[in-house]
């Protein structure tokens, strides 16, 4: 690893984790770099999302640092909260979809614009000039999330009242709303049908390919993760099992063993 | 959630209009008709029935903005009220404030003292944070109660009738007019609160206040801030009290009226402007309805008529328990099915369960 620190993207420095007694994460290294799809996968329980959550601010490890390198400046998340470390540009979307229920596509939307505008209460109140065209201006920005995900006949429904797939959908839309340097996905594709993911994963190569958004996935869909993904790295027990391109690690002795299991060796090899 | 057939949005000021329907406009048009034509044709027990729904809908907006938009239970109301109050009313008295400027204090300074007891908002949340509020409401009633230099403690204070443009507004009319117009300023500043960003972030924090830290929500800032802005509109509500009564008593700030408004946005409908003047109306109105009933019975029906305070007590629980039971989401939603229907009147159809 040849200083990691000055390339772009995120760095994830032996971070530990524990719960009282219980280690989540042990030592846990890993870069994210810009421009890369990064995929993290594992069986249940190794850690993954706890990754993800230190990576948000929501759990604060007990040792370790998490750098996130972007536009040319190094800011530390390790002590952040997760609306300062929102701010730096890292978006993340939940395992059990974490939407606002009751508020329409288009108001989960706007929210993550938020710390892209100012209003503050009075002007807000008042919605008058500066206010009005700050609402109008990332309203736009807004419409393009909705035409990219194809949300447009669901703009104005309540976001409680929509079939799991769409809502999916629509909390990838509030993570891409907010324009990301790095975008979490925590099981984008989790319970939904072959061609569900089949759309999902041509989105998350979407914004891949087109915007400066770096993606990174968890899931437990071994096909689509290897057929998407740049870089995987596998964890188990709360340790970085191995870390490589998907035919590196479709070939590991070790991934195979924790993971993977003998069926997969069989389609991995057959392709 | 009826679609509005036939009406296309070009722009986007035209999508996010309050208005966004000509039939909106048109019922919006009429009310105000209702409402400046009112006080020509109310008589005066009517006229001051509706102030005191005008200066509770601006103190039901205010508790819906904390309880309602943000989902942060508060028992505080009646205090809050209460030091909105007896701030107008003590600088108009001791510093002979004009009433312009001193509402605009009590405002302020019961912004701050909401804001200060919306702290323990950080660690709380539900019923924890509601006991919470709950000692506001008992510390603040004490500090009233006891501190008698400045409050005069349990006597109450006399406040002179609010003078605008040389003209006391000391009749139910003239009163009429300066309420009318605060409580729609409250409710137009509400509603374009919650179409925009800070709006959005109360909300958020509402319905899920991980989610929202994540998107870059401050949580704790926008509950002090929804704590500000809610106290704000309370205190302007006992700063009106206490200009309409002339006369500032503790005894009217207790527990009972936080519970009061409570009731008013359960019934009127939680997370709804709308609403909180359908509950205002409506628990204003009740004692008073009642009481006429009862003056009606006294000749028929002595017995019945006898026992009218307690009739009154339990038919405001029995009304919160109905509301409960059948429509949670209040009045507000009991128009809005109203609505539905006449949208496709009378070419009704049924579109699977419930949906008329």
């Amino acid at each position: 690893m040849s200083e990691p620190d000055a390339l772009p993207g995120l760095h994830i420095d032996r971070v530990s984790l524990r719960f009282g007694g219980v280690a989540a994460l042990t030592d846990v290294s890993f870069n994210i770099q810009a421009g890369e799809l990064l995929a993290l996968i594992g069986p249940n329980g190794a850690g993954k999302t706890s990754v993800l959550n230190c990576i948000s601010g929501l759990y604060r490890p007990q040792e370790g640092s998490i750098r996130l390198v972007s536009e040319g400046v190094e800011h530390d998340l390790t002590d952040l909260a997760p609306h300062n470390i929102a701010q730096l540009g890292v978006a993340r979307t939940f395992q059990n979809i974490e939407l606002f229920k009751h508020m329409t596509v288009l108001d989960n939307l706007m929210l993550g614009r938020h710390v892209h505008m100012r209003g503050g209460v009075l002007s807000s109140g008042i919605f008058l000039g500066r206010q009005r065209r700050e609402e109008i201006a990332h309203r736009r920005e807004v419409e393009n999330v909705i035409d990219f995900l194809n949300l447009e006949s669901i703009r104005r429904a309540t976001v409680g009242n929509l079939p799991y797939g769409k809502q999916k959908l629509v909390e990838l839309g509030r993570a891409l709303a907010l324009d990301p340097a790095v975008l979490l996905l925590d099981e984008p594709m989790a319970g939904m049908n072959s061609e569900e993911k089949e759309s999902m994963a041509r989105f998350i190569l979407d914004v891949h390919e087109q915007s400066d958004t770096t993606p990174v996935v968890i899931d437990h869909d071994m096909d689509v993760i290897m057929d998407i993904s740049d870089r995987v790295v596998v964890l188990d027990f709360g340790r970085v099992l191995a870390e490589g391109t998907p035919e590196e690690i479709k070939m590991n002795k070790l991934v195979i063993d924790a993971y993977l299991g003998e069926e997969t060796i069989r389609v991995g090899s057959g392709v | 959630m009826t679609m509005e057939c036939g009406v296309f949005h070009t722009t986007y000021t035209s999508d996010i209009a309050l208005r966004r329907v000509p039939a909106e406009r048109l019922r919006l048009g009429l009310f105000v008709i209702v409402v400046i034509a009112f006080p020509f044709l109310a008589s005066p027990y009517w006229l001051n029935l509706a102030n005191q729904i005008a200066i509770a809908t601006v103190g039901a907006i205010g508790l819906n903005i904390l309880v309602g938009y943000t989902g942060q239970i508060s028992l505080g109301q009646g205090a809050f009220m209460a030091v909105g109050a007896y701030t107008a009313g003590l600088l108009t008295l001791n510093f002979g404030l004009p009433w312009g400027p001193s509402i605009v204090f009590a405002c302020l300074v019961t912004s701050a003292i909401g804001t200060f007891f919306g702290m323990p908002s950080l660690r709380l949340k539900g019923l924890y944070l509601a006991i919470a509020t709950l000692a506001a409401q008992e510390i603040i009633e004490w500090v009233i109660t006891h501190w008698t230099g400045v409050t005069g403690g349990t006597e109450a204070l006399v406040v002179p009738a609010p003078q605008l443009f040389g003209v006391r507004m000391n009749t139910d009319f003239r009163f009429y007019w300066l309420v009318v117009i605060l409580a729609s300023a409250t409710a137009l500043f509400t509603a374009n609160l919650f179409r925009s960003r800070i709006g959005r972030a109360f909300l958020a924090v509402r319905d899920q206040d991980v989610a929202a830290s994540v998107i870059g929500v401050n949580v704790f800032r926008y509950k002090l801030l929804a704590f500000a802005t809610s106290s704000f509109f309370v205190g302007l509500a006992g700063a009106l009290i206490a200009y309409y009564r002339n006369i500032v008593s503790w005894e009217r700030f207790t527990l009972e009226t936080s519970l009061f408004y409570l009731a008013m946005i359960i019934v009127g409908g939680l997370g709804s402007i709308r609403g909180s003047f359908f509950g205002a109306a409506l628990i204003t109105l009740l004692p008073a309805l009642i009481t006429n009933a009862g003056r009606m019975l006294q000749d028929s029906a002595p017995a019945i008529a006898s026992q009218l305070p307690n009739i009154q007590q339990a038919s405001f629980g029995l009304i919160i328990i109905l509301f409960l039971v059948f429509e949670p989401k209040g009045l507000s939603k009991l128009w809005q099915n109203v609505k539905d229907y006449f949208y496709v009147w009378p070419f009704a159809y049924r579109r699977g369960e419930g949906r008329h």
